[in-house]
């Protein structure tokens, strides 16, 4: 199952090295990282997807992460109410006759273009994974060139309230 | 020898004072009460070993890194305070390597200062420049490299602070040379601040009490005691608690003395090459209570079959060990001497266990350890029992790896805790001789024995220059059968005799060995001389090896065969 776990940890150098042989060692399978500083410039934020199989798995690595002297605090967010984004930019072979279909096909995702070549377009996409992960396969059809995602980054949402309990009829949001 | 250098360079310097980097360290160590230092020096530690010189502080030169840092670890396991090494950059620094991995996963407290390459050539690919810290990283509880003079201070106390506190582990801190010779404030008064960082040492009540219950309702219960109770400073509660419910007690072959040796109580040592009573208790057991235990493999062979129909009570200091390798029921995050004397102040009501009891007797009296005299050779196991009786049980007995490891496991019984300074989990050959070294600065006035293996002892035998220097009295039993014995063994039992590379075709002269250094040693190749030869040893004001040539194709037993359950033991009987 997939988890997402973010983590404050020490602004230092090393400890980027420190998480990722953590989880090379513990032979723990993760899908993304992304890492970047807070409002607190001795603090960066962490975000890792992870694939566990069961719960105790999980277990280990929030207690393997929480081991780690320059790791400050340990959350698995996957079943709270959180703000998850990702970034992709997604090269699409395009001739020019195909370019106003990629861009409707891309609108509703609020997909913008944001660099135009003689045989392809680059969109730039924003939102949570399934959403990303829609619009690729959507894309795929006219040909990827180039794929460059930032893994998801996230925390919790200051209202207590979920958006998991509204239906959501579409992926896209 | 005197257990102490008096510490004259403490008062030299007053608080905030200017001074430099590798003052400060020197410093620093006086203040964490550091009496003697392991190491070996070179370039970019030069600063530092300038220090030692000018302050006197007392520093044992070893022959090779290794030697240093496993004398620290002998020290670290014996004393109960940190082991202190310090080696320089590079080849210095990777020649701990070893050591750190091994403390690392044996828990021990160290505290290990590199020497490095100026910060200005750091990633340079400098001369003897080596990445102490990203090779460090996973066998470290933590590492630093200061980059800073202003930082050191802080760095080296946070250091002690880590590597003692919690579940203690090896702490490394690189210093570059022009940090060394820097200067700055000195100022170790400044509180910790180490927001990650809050090891959990008071256990949950109502953990503590659940686990009581769990007690009081069981028929079979049985306690598997680990390291972390001596590491808790926690054997007085553990007999305690254990005499007072009367449950039983098996160790694992780190925890050996956390619980007395020759105590009814007591079933043995579990795992591998544990007794029948203690893997069968294991085993049948309906409460098992790991107190500072990991469940690793060795214990537990094969996890399929472990103990099957047994509720699980887990004490741990670490959280991340509860759950790793088993699905805990109870588990008791805290210090093992903390949880224990809870449960003894707790006084729970005593469960009836007199069946069990019945049972665990009868296993004990019908399996006990066995092995066949000859006539012709020194039974190894026959070795241990006169080592045993020639020290009265009251020896520190240090190992190497290997077969002569187990026979000390099986027949050295330990009715103390911290006389036993074994390699468990790394399985470090070459360990036994400089953590003898290590326990007997630890512990001067105490007889230090160290049981070796003729491989093992070849791999760190040049620290016989340390007993010749300091006339230090460790007596070396060499456990000699001509071959590398444990894998000989494997290699007879799971590769059909074909014995590759594990046969000696050649040995040394271990006496003349000896010798060279100007040590007393001598050869005993029959039974009758044995005791003697041993008593002469030990009255000796000295250093004395003793090559004791044992009966060559010996193996070890009772076992649990890889992959195997604790049911499934051979060698049980002759
Ligand atoms: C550094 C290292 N290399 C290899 C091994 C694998 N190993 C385990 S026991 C053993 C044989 C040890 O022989 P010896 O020291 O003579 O002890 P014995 O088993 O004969 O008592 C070996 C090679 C090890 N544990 N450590």
């Amino acid at each position: 199952m997939k988890r997402t776990i973010t983590a404050t940890v020490n602004n230092n150098s090393g400890v980027m090295n420190r998480i990722t042989g953590l989880f090379a060692r513990r032979q723990f399978n993760i899908e993304s990282i992304t890492v970047g500083m807070t409002e607190n410039p001795d603090v960066s934020r962490m975000t890792f997807v992870v694939n566990v199989d069961n719960y105790r798995s999980l277990d280990q690595v929030i207690k393997q992460l929480n081991k780690q002297v320059d790791v400050l605090k340990v959350r698995d967010i996957t079943d709270e109410s959180t703000v998850e984004r990702e970034l992709a930019l997604i090269k699409v072979v395009a001739a020019p006759q195909h370019r106003s279909e990629i861009e409707a096909v891309a609108s509703p995702f609020r997909a913008s273009i944001i660099d135009v070549g003689r045989e392809s377009v680059t969109l730039q996409v924003t939102g949570d994974q399934e959403k990303v992960e829609a619009l690729i396969d959507l894309m795929k059809p006219y040909g990827i060139k180039e794929l460059a995602r930032t893994g998801v980054t996230a925390f919790k949402r200051s209202s207590k309230k979920t958006t998991i309990d509204n239906p959501r009829y579409s992926i896209i949001n | 020898m005197s257990a102490k250098t008096e510490i004259q360079y403490a008062q030299q310097t007053a608080a905030n004072e200017e001074m430099k980097g590798s003052s400060m360290l020197i410093r620093a160590l006086a203040e964490e009460n550091v009496d003697v230092i392991f190491g070996y020096p070179g370039g970019a530690i030069l600063p530092t070993y300038d220090e030692i010189y000018k302050t006197g502080i007392r520093h044992i030169l070893s022959r090779h890194e290794q030697g240093a840092i496993h004398a620290a670890e002998g020290y670290a396991r014996v004393a109960g305070k940190p082991g202190v090494c310090v080696v320089t950059s590079g080849p210095g620094a990777t020649n701990v390597v070893t050591g750190i991995a091994d403390a690392m996963i044996d828990s021990l407290p160290l505290v290990v200062i590199s020497g490095q390459v100026a910060t200005s050539v750091i990633g340079t690919d400098a001369f003897q420049e080596a990445d102490m810290v990203g090779i460090t990283m996973p066998v470290t509880k933590h590492n630093y490299q200061v980059r800073s003079v202003e930082d050191l201070p802080r760095v080296i106390k946070e250091a002690f602070h880590i590597a003692t506190t919690g579940r203690p582990g090896p702490v490394l801190i690189d210093l570059p040379k022009d940090v060394s010779v820097a200067t700055g404030i000195f100022n170790y008064e400044n509180e910790l601040d180490l927001p990650g960082y809050h090891p959990t040492v008071h256990p949950n009540r109502l953990q503590i009490k659940k686990l009581q219950d769990a007690v009081t309702k069981a028929e079979k219960p049985v306690i598997l005691a680990g390291a972390g109770v001596l590491h808790a400073q926690g054997a007085e509660e553990l007999t305690t608690f254990a005499e007072t419910q009367g449950i039983p007690v098996a160790s694992t072959l780190l925890g050996l003395g956390a619980f007395p040796g020759e105590h009814e109580q007591f079933l043995g040592m579990a795992g591998m090459h544990g007794t029948y009573a203690a893997n069968m208790a294991l085993h049948e057991a309906d409460l098992l209570i790991s107190v500072g235990a990991r469940f690793d493999d060795r214990v537990t062979g094969n996890l399929e079959h472990f103990a099957p129909t047994a509720t699980i009570a887990h004490i741990d200091v670490d959280p991340a060990e509860i759950g790793k390798n088993i699905e805990t029921h109870i588990p008791v995050v805290g210090d093992a001497r903390e949880a224990l004397k809870s449960l003894v102040e707790m006084d729970g009501e005593r469960g009836d266990f007199t069946a069990w009891k019945n049972t665990l007797h009868e296993w004990k009296t019908k399996y006990p350890l066995w092995y066949n005299e000859d006539d012709e050779t020194i039974k190894p196991q026959r070795l241990m029992e006169e080592v045993y009786e020639a020290t009265n049980g009251e020896a520190i007995v240090t190992t190497d790896v290997g077969q002569h490891q187990m026979w000390a496991a099986q027949y050295y019984h330990f009715n103390k805790p911290n006389r036993w300074v074994t390699s468990g989990g790394l399985g470090t050959m070459g360990f036994g001789f400089p953590s003898a070294i290590g326990a007997q600065f630890a512990e001067p006035d105490t007889p230090v024995v160290a049981v070796l293996g003729d491989a093992g002892f070849q791999m760190t035998a040049q620290e016989l220059s340390i007993l010749q220097e300091l006339n230090l009295p460790v007596k070396i039993i060499l456990v000699n059968n001509a071959s590398l014995g444990m894998v000989r063994q494997w290699q007879q039992l799971f590769y059909e005799e074909r014995y590759s590379n594990s046969l000696f075709p050649i040995q040394p002269d271990f006496v003349k060995m000896a010798e060279a250094y100007n040590i007393k040693g001598s050869r005993i190749d029959n039974l009758e001389e044995v005791r003697g030869a041993l008593d002469e040893a030990l009255a000796h004001d000295g250093p004395a090896l003793i090559d004791f040539r044992v009966t060559p194709d010996e193996n070890v037993y009772p076992m649990i065969a890889p992959g195997k359950g604790h049911h499934e033991m051979e060698g049980v009987t002759p």
